[in-house]
């Protein structure tokens, strides 16, 4: 791999840029692998990346059906946040929120990491108790999280409408300043590059059909489009479209699949210095390096593989847009899509073994898997490594559903994340 | 926005229904019989299929009463519907 920095950059600005290669290679599949990820999004080639990177594993393949970062990875609204109300996921979405502070000089590549400030609004009384249940819970981790009265809000964002005669009345908020975005794109090309240079096969346009599993139950590889691979070990990093790879394995999961809206307007100039959220109406909004607006809706109510969602989702969501921010009123909307999100009945994640030997899944992100995608990246690696969950992790066992250990943040937040 | 065929209305817009999730999941008859991986089984497991899907809806500003509907869940599209307590009809396809 030719690393990115000054030097390199001058040498090829005065050779007219004619020495820069391919920044990962499009490998045939070898018969059999060690490690099979099936799943080339962030959180895949993430995994893959720590496996070889802090593992030391090197026969690893990604298998990916389309283009890498064509799923979810690039349908997301990359907000990165860690304010979450319980310890578990507090501590899963800070360990993800430390690497991505340091994401751009570990993969010497940049991903556009920018800590502008997460705020997320309080509507009505509830919202202001909840929230700053949420601040305090934040600071016994930790984690920064501050509340902001009325004025404070319009004083971090100018834009915002606090007139209080409006459909949705700004109360407060809760701002965690550590929070932000990054370039979506760049972390999957970023953690692909760097993959590929520790040896591992990014393999794409290759579906997998079928999971073999030995007399004794353990997995010994898979079907693909591509022909048989073979594997030690599979690491399933399937998004929405886990419940239906798990199927492969007879193994049936917590989860259901529903579309997720978000859409973006024509670019402008620098408009919008942070990212605000609204829960209670289900808005996200912010301005990306390119200058469109990026604002993220809510779920449609059924399950869904179409990557499209109803137009009533997306109104609401504008309707309230508007009303927070009357200057939109006149933006025009350039594009909207829908991604497919796996659900969990708790609304946490699951990471870790699954009843199948050799088989590890990491799914149930819902909504909001792009925040966390170094940190579940990271704690994967681990779990596929040493066949036994990091601390981390540890509570988000598939077998928590039996137990009944559930980490309920639907409850905490009332809303979907 | 999906048109719903309310098998007693007609098709009506689908801000008018709630879908109740996935149809033909009995409660187990005698709860205290289970053990715990088959309750979690009845409570949290889901199909969630990319194909033909059996759900529940309820028109809840129309009619205000349950159907089951078979949906394809790759087009959206309704296949049938059928009333509550009828088994799932042995469809496959739907576009």
């Amino acid at each position: 791999m030719r690393r990115f920095s000054l030097p390199t950059l001058l040498s090829e600005a005065l050779n007219a840029h004619q020495g820069w290669s391919r920044q990962w290679r499009n490998p045939t599949p070898k018969p059999a692998y060690d490690v099979l990820i099936i799943g080339g999004g962030s959180h895949g080639l993430g995994a893959a990346y720590y496996l070889a990177k802090e593992h030391g594993l090197r026969n690893i393949a990604v298998l990916e059906k389309g283009w890498i970062g064509g799923g979810n990875s690039g349908r997301n609204t990359t907000i990165i946040r860690s304010n979450y109300l319980y310890d578990e996921s507090a501590a899963l979405y800070e360990h993800a929120v430390k690497l991505w502070e340091g994401l751009s000089q570990e993969l010497n590549y940049n991903v556009m990491f920018s800590q502008r400030g997460v705020l997320m609004l309080a509507h009505n009384q509830h919202d202001v108790q909840s929230f700053k249940r949420h601040v305090y819970s934040n600071r016994l981790n930790g984690i920064d999280n501050e509340w902001l009265t009325r004025e404070q809000t319009k004083e971090f964002c100018p834009q915002l409408n606090i007139s209080p005669d409006i459909r949705y009345p700004v109360l407060g908020g809760a701002l965690q300043r550590r929070g932000g975005t990054a370039r979506h794109d760049a972390v999957v090309w970023g953690y692909a590059r760097g993959a590929d240079a520790l040896g591992v096969d990014i393999i794409q346009n290759c579906e997998v059909t079928a999971i073999h599993r030995g007399p004794d139950g353990a997995v010994t590889g898979v079907e693909t489009t591509r022909g048989p691979i073979g594997a030690k070990k599979i690491g399933v990093s399937a998004a929405g479209h886990t419940s239906m790879v798990m199927a492969m394995a007879g193994v049936r999961m917590p989860l259901e699949s529903f579309p997720l809206q978000a859409l973006v307007s024509e670019p402008v100039k620098p408009c919008f210095p942070c990212v605000l959220m609204s829960n209670a109406v289900h808005a996200y909004i912010s301005q990306s390096d390119k200058g469109e607006l990026v604002i993220g809706a809510g779920t449609d109510q059924y399950v869904s593989y179409s990557q499209q969602g109803g137009l009533h989702i997306t109104t609401h969501t504008l309707d309230a847009i508007c009303e927070l921010f009357p200057q939109f009123t006149r933006m025009k909307m350039l594009r909207n899509w829908g991604g497919i999100v796996d659900v969990t009945p708790d609304r946490s994640p699951i990471i870790g073994k699954t009843p199948v030997k050799g088989l590890y899944v990491n799914c149930g992100w819902g909504t909001g898997g792009f925040k966390a995608t170094p940190g579940s990246a990271h704690v994967f690696a681990h779990t596929i490594a040493r066949d036994e969950p990091h601390p981390v992790n540890a509570p988000f066992t598939l077998d928590r559903f039996r137990t009944g250990r559930l980490i309920d943040e639907a409850a905490a937040a009332a809303v979907a994340h | 926005m999906l048109l719903v065929p309310c098998p007693y209305c007609g098709p009506r817009p689908e801000v008018e229904f709630r879908c109740g999730g996935e149809a033909h999941i009995a409660r187990p008859a005698d709860p205290d019989a289970l053990d715990d991986a088959a309750w979690a089984e009845y409570l949290f497991a889901r199909t969630s299929p990319k194909g033909v899907h059996a759900e529940r809806w309820l028109h809840a500003h129309g009619c205000g009463r349950w159907f089951n509907a078979l949906r394809n869940t790759v087009s959206d599209a309704f296949i049938t519907t059928y009333e509550m307590g009828e088994p799932r009809p042995d469809i496959t396809g739907g576009r």
